[in-house]
């Protein structure tokens, strides 16, 4: 697929290789230190004016601006192929941005590995493949926690008691939790960085629409804990009712911005978005 | 009391021996298994890496002996195990500072690691011929038996004896000593468990911020240090000839995929299970049957299914049936 020289050609004998969990990630930044930013006084978290794409590709975001601030929920939404999990990603360091800046409470973290912004506080759920499925809850939330060299148990606690059904199952194996509980899993293994800002990356993708209820009631429980959440999200109409801060974003760009509220009011995004 | 001369016999030539045999594929095995599982690719220079860990152990040993040390009824190689890992952890280090590490880089695909891997068995193995002759070598020394046949006999009034090595006690126990600390290691530790999770999904151990670099370290210090210690087992238990243990790959490989590849239970189990049939195919059945059947059902050839030229078949056909009935293998490793 990739090609190159170091590609399998089409083998696939699992006999010799395992591609079972290997790694897909590219982070895109080096630094390990961000730099001060004097004199930018925005949002918290903020990914400003960011155009890049994967690599060498072809751009992909052009002139995008996702942000959140204290205690928001902000929502990234629009069509498919729009651009809102690359946006995402560009926030989270892995995608080569080629103009913008993203700044994380002052400072400038635009070239930060991804390890590196975990470390400065920002919690990360990925869209697929987000817990360990062979380790059990409980040792999924410890690895959430790797980082941390303090005693880990009252986060624990705390996310055993947002998430109550994890607190039965910590000793089973996360993969042979339901759809709705492994994603629940993947919200508390970030948790346990106790991030000072939470990404979410289509929470509710493959999950039921009892399931998906209770999923947003509980993001907006964690938001209410003053934690910062910026999500992306298919189901657009129920994430913007939600939302403090809403982007609709159509091929890489800003269409539309505003709060969810507004955004919902809108006829224009009404009409193209939400389906009248 | 020919039933108790059957059991006897079958103890003295095929339980004890398939056990000791076991013990050691199981640990050669586990090590295959944690490379497959973590660095994602099957080894094939593990047989190597065995021959190089008990080399340098057999150095040791010798030198060792020529300073008058001694353990006294144990074997001397038991005191130079230590070094014989350090130096093996030292090589897999290397190999993998200067070859494997570039292909990750590259983000090679793990069938490109594993013709790789096929390089370096070739290179270590003119390394070990290089540095300690292609020929035999025996290195065992101390006490020979725990019990031999005669005092069995002598003990029990038996028509048969039981003889118990040396090398076969210990390696039953080192094994058992080795196993318990690596799954001990991988359950309890945060290392062991950064390392379970980095074999699960890697991309969400870097984004818990466990450093990949790391945990490939810990792996081959890991697996280095099994290595020697299933090649020296082996070693004490047989002996060292360079492309025994080229060979002895074949049925380390054949442990691992039927246990289920990436599984650390699985190598154990396999390794039983190819020992045990290896041992049981090619072992003449006569003295065993003459107890046990009437005189006039007495076999007259050896019942010998296999000549032990044929050993390594006998992996092989079990490999194809596990293979073709149980793709995962016994214990549902990753393998498909």
């Amino acid at each position: 697929m990739s090609g190159g020289p170091y590609d399998d050609r089409g083998n696939k004998d699992r006999t010799i290789a395992n591609p079972d969990g290997m790694g897909e990630l590219r982070p895109a930044g080096t630094e390990e230190e961000a730099r001060p930013a004097p004199g930018a006084d925005g949002p918290f978290l903020i990914g400003e004016n960011m155009t890049g794409g994967y690599g060498r590709g072809p751009d992909i975001l052009h002139d995008c601006t996702v942000s959140v601030d204290s205690g928001q929920i902000a929502v990234i939404v629009g069509p498919n192929g729009a651009g809102k999990s690359t946006a995402m990603k560009a926030v989270f360091g892995m995608l080569d941005l080629r103009g913008g800046a993203v700044r994380l409470a002052g400072e400038d973290i635009t070239r930060l590995t991804p390890q590196a912004r975990v470390r400065k506080g920002m919690g990360f759920v990925p869209q697929n493949h987000n817990i360990f499925t062979s380790m059990t809850v409980e040792e999924n939330l410890e690895m959430g926690a790797f980082i941390r060299t303090d005693d880990i148990s009252e986060t624990m606690e705390q996310v055993f008691d947002l998430f109550p059904i994890l607190r039965e199952k910590r000793r089973q194996p996360a993969g042979e939790l339901s759809g709705g509980q492994r994603q629940q899993v993947a919200v508390g293994r970030a948790l346990m960085t106790k991030p000072k800002v939470l990404m979410l990356d289509e929470p509710t993708a493959g999950v039921s629409p009892i399931v998906m209820d209770e999923l947003f009631d509980r993001i907006i429980e964690v938001s209410r804990t003053g934690l910062p959440v910026l999500m992306v999200e298919q189901n657009a109409r129920q994430a913007l009712e939600i939302a403090d801060m809403g982007y609709v974003m159509v091929q890489g760009r800003n269409a539309y911005t505003g709060s969810g509220k507004e955004l919902l009011a809108d006829a224009e995004v009404r009409q193209s978005f939400l389906g009248g | 009391m020919d039933f108790l001369n059957a059991i006897v016999a079958l103890s003295n030539f095929v339980l004890v021996p398939a056990i000791a045999y076991g013990s050691q594929l199981a640990l050669g095995a586990l090590g295959v298994t944690l490379i497959y599982g973590i660095l994602r690719f099957s080894n094939f220079a593990h047989g190597d890496t065995m021959a190089f860990g008990t080399m340098v152990t057999i150095l040791m040993t010798w030198w060792l002996q020529s300073m008058g040390v001694s353990l006294g009824p144990l074997p001397t190689a038991l005191l130079a195990l230590p070094v014989g890992i350090v130096g093996c952890m030292a090589l897999v280090l290397i190999t993998d500072r200067v070859v494997y590490r570039f292909y990750r880089e590259q983000r090679a695909k793990p069938v490109i690691l594993v013709i790789v891997s096929i390089g370096v068995m070739f290179i270590l193995n003119g390394l070990v011929r290089f540095i300690i002759g292609p020929g035999d070598q025996r290195f065992a020394d101390g006490e020979r038996f725990i019990i031999t046949a005669f005092d069995f006999r002598k003990m029990t009034g038996l028509q048969e004896g039981l003889a118990l090595k040396t090398t076969q006690g210990i390696t039953l126990v080192t094994a058992v000593i080795v196993v318990a600390l690596l799954f001990w290691f991988l359950n309890h530790t945060r290392a062991g468990k950064s390392m379970r999770a980095y074999s699960d999904n890697e991309d969400l151990a870097l984004l818990s911020g466990i450093n990949p670099d790391r945990v490939v370290m810990i792996t081959w210090l890991i697996v280095g240090a099994l290595a020697t210690v299933a090649g020296v087992l082996y070693g004490l238990d047989k002996s060292f000839k360079p492309f025994t243990y080229l060979q002895l790959l074949l049925p380390v490989f054949a442990s691992a995929i039927v246990g289920g590849l990436g599984n650390p239970l699985g190598a154990i189990a396999g390794g039983f299970v190819i020992a045990f049939s290896e041992v049981m195919v090619t072992y003449a059945w006569k003295k065993v049957l003459g107890h046990l059947l009437p005189e006039s059902l007495e076999p007259s050839g050896l019942v010998q299914l296999l000549s032990t030229d044929y050993k390594f078949a006998v992996s092989f056909v079990i490999l194809l049936i596990v293979l073709l009935f149980r793709p995962t293998g016994l214990f549902r490793g990753k393998a498909v």
